[in-house]
């Protein structure tokens, strides 16, 4: 690991000729960059909190809580300065919840799939590919879900639930009217969000996995247990705290996605709760709308909505990580598995 | 889960093959999943391929931007941007990162460390827009004009949790005893930071920065208020026009870095919403240098670490 021609002592010695006695002068400077560098990255967190705080006051101060509420009806009036948030919080919780819904069981496989079934040369191969897929960016996503995804996959998949489930009692408000022909819709963002989440959860799941101590295995396999009945009633509820957090950083990232969103959801307000009509969500206003807001409360109200996607998205993390930190500490080191 | 049954033995042996047998269908279900998880990535990178392959050629890399609708040009402005963009942006990061990461990971349970790791936690899983909104807030508004500076530095925020979580993982794995000989014999702690743990933790140091460049050359949503776009935006003409007029080199780096600037990202975005064909092809082009950009940056990233860790072995 070290390169030979360096070692500390040639460095250090000619490093003593040339100080002489002032050998730890630096030390100082050094702590104090440090710990100031380590400061700023504290501060950074407070200031952006701070600055969404103070860049939305107005705004608070006069919509209250109505800015919030569910509304059918709900207002977002450039014009009459009139602003609500209803809709677009309903449309971030819609899809990242439909999201999630469809990205957990296939998660959960390729987890389980990863940390117990797979042969060992298939492994790093497979993790990579699923890293590969969370890393291509968000706008190629929406750009093949435009012209790709939307009119090939969701548009079939949302006519046939409009006809299936839309006539249903209460779910039925769900899956109500016709999805337009470009395919663009809640339902579209919900399955690109997806794809865009299923390699988050399922890393996590799959080190959630290894990390189960093998002892759990051998204890269910000498009961009698198949392999399956081993992983859905012993692994699965030992790790399930850590699954949970996995599940929670996929929210987390669905919530704030906004490119992707923005491309496939269509961008409209309208009173319908319904996954098969376009709709907003709240990053994809603020995307939309911020560089062009006609009055400062049009701003102030965006910046409102951002600073709720901060807090909940903040909130959701230290939950996760809380999660997945008492999975790891339960776990005793000698016997996790590699 | 018994196997112990009042029928016997024969039912015994039934009920234990039907457990097996929906034990296997669930096991390949498992492995179906997978599959179905993977194909969104090759039908994603073969539809880019064949698609920005069509419409990609020599002029798309070297001219700029035509006016909507007609044919021919290029995205110099874009690839020149994002270049700017990513050379700022670990500038202003990878410095900083290294710091705080040394700090975190030598005094990990005092207060200032523990508040360093779980900020940097909770940074990497703030929203890119809202990274943005407040880039927007502290440098577009008090400057009062867009700029790649803007930009920069809100790429520079998305990639400091990325830097410091790698720094400080690889620093821990440098063996405490080349640190403490290197004090021992002598060396103030700054000179045995930078010239012993640093060299010895550089390799992946480097897939860390390199996972870095990777997340911010492909994001979009914290450009849109910062770098904003600019399809005139030309770095050597911006020179040459700036060495004529006779200032120094810096004032033409304050003008280029004072300036919005578009990026590959940003250019995939707006075309990509445009009613011309001419502009959706270019879209398809941009797609796939973004998307060979950050992949492969991302997968020679991982090689590195592979190929390290193997001949460290062997």
């Amino acid at each position: 690991m070290i390169n030979k021609s360096r070692t500390p002592l040639s460095v250090l010695g000619k490093f003593r000729k040339r100080m002489g006695k002032s050998l730890h002068h630096g030390d100082r400077v050094w702590q104090v960059l440090t710990i100031s560098m380590g400061i700023c990255v504290l501060l950074l967190i407070l200031s952006i909190g701070w600055t969404l705080w103070q860049g939305s006051v107005d705004a608070r101060l006069k919509f209250g809580l109505s800015f919030l509420l569910p509304t059918l009806d709900a207002s977002w009036n450039p014009v009459l300065d009139k602003f609500q948030a209803w809709p677009f919080i309903y449309g971030t919780l819609i899809t990242s919840a439909m999201a999630i819904l469809l990205a957990l069981p296939i998660s959960l496989g390729i987890g389980i799939f990863l940390a117990e079934l797979c042969p060992g040369w298939l492994r790093l191969p497979l993790g990579w590919m699923l890293e590969l897929l969370a890393a291509i960016p968000s706008v190629v996503f929406g750009l093949w879900g435009i012209f790709v995804f939307l009119p090939a996959v969701v548009e079939p998949v949302g006519s046939v639930l409009g006809h299936t489930l839309g006539s249903l009692p209460i779910l039925g408000s769900l899956f109500a009217g016709s999805i337009p022909v470009s395919g663009a819709s809640r339902l579209a963002a919900s399955m690109i969000l997806t794809i865009m989440i299923v390699p988050t959860i399922s890393a996590v799941t799959r080190d959630v996995f290894l990390a189960i101590p093998h002892s759990q295995r051998e204890a269910a396999f000498a009961l009698g247990a198949t392999e399956w009945e081993t992983i859905s009633q012993v692994l699965v509820p030992y790790g399930l705290s850590g699954i949970l957090g996995a599940v929670i950083l996929g929210l987390g990232r669905a919530l704030g996605e906004t490119m992707a969103v923005t491309m496939v959801i269509g961008n409209s307000i309208e009173g319908t709760l319904s996954l098969l009509r376009p709709g907003y969500t709240m990053s994809s206003v603020i995307a939309n709308e911020f560089a062009e807001a006609v009055s400062p409360l049009h701003s102030q109200s965006l910046i409102e909505i951002g600073l709720l996607l901060f807090v909940i998205t903040l909130l959701l993390n230290l939950l996760a990580r809380f999660l997945v930190w008492r999975v790891a500490r339960r776990a005793p080191q000698q016997e996790v598995r590699g | 889960m018994t196997l112990e049954s009042p029928h016997g033995h024969i039912q015994a042996r039934r009920g234990y093959a039907r457990r097996k047998a929906s034990s296997t269908v669930m096991l390949i279900l498992t492995g179906l999943t997978t599959t179905l998880a993977l194909i969104p990535l090759f039908w994603i990178i073969g539809y880019v391929v064949y698609q920005g392959g069509k419409y990609i050629d020599w002029s798309f890399f070297t001219q700029l931007p035509r006016p909507p609708g007609v044919a021919g040009g290029g995205v110099l402005n874009a690839i020149e941007g994002t270049v700017l963009l990513v050379i700022l942006s670990s500038i202003f990061a990878i410095p900083p990162g290294v710091l705080a990461a040394f700090y975190a990971a030598y005094y990990p349970n005092t207060p200032l460390g523990i508040a360093v790791r779980f900020s940097t936690d909770v940074l990497s899983g703030v929203p890119s827009i809202i990274i943005g909104l407040f880039l927007y807030a502290v440098v577009v508004k008090v400057q009062g004009h867009f700029s790649a500076l803007a930009g920069g530095m809100a790429l520079a925020i998305l990639m400091l949790p990325v830097i410091i979580r790698t720094t400080e993982e690889m620093l821990k794995l440098v063996p405490p005893a080349l640190r403490e000989a290197s004090l021992a014999l002598g060396a103030p702690e700054w000179k045995t930071s930078l010239s012993v743990v640093l060299p010895a933790a550089a390799n992946g140091l480097i897939t860390g920065f390199l996972l870095g460049l990777a997340r911010a050359s492909g994001e979009t949503a914290p450009l849109l208020f910062t770098a904003l776009g600019n399809e005139y935006f030309d770095f050597a003409a911006q020179v040459r026009s700036g060495l004529a007029s006779g200032q120094n080199p810096f004032a033409i780096l304050a003008g280029i870095l004072g300036q919005p600037v578009d990026s590959l990202p940003l250019t995939l975005w707006k075309y990509a919403q445009q009613p011309y064909p001419e502009r959706t092809h270019q879209a398809w082009a941009a797609a796939l240098v973004l998307m060979a950009l950050v992949l492969s940056t991302n997968i020679a990233a991982r090689l590195w670490i592979v190929f390290r860790q193997r001949r460290m072995k062997g």
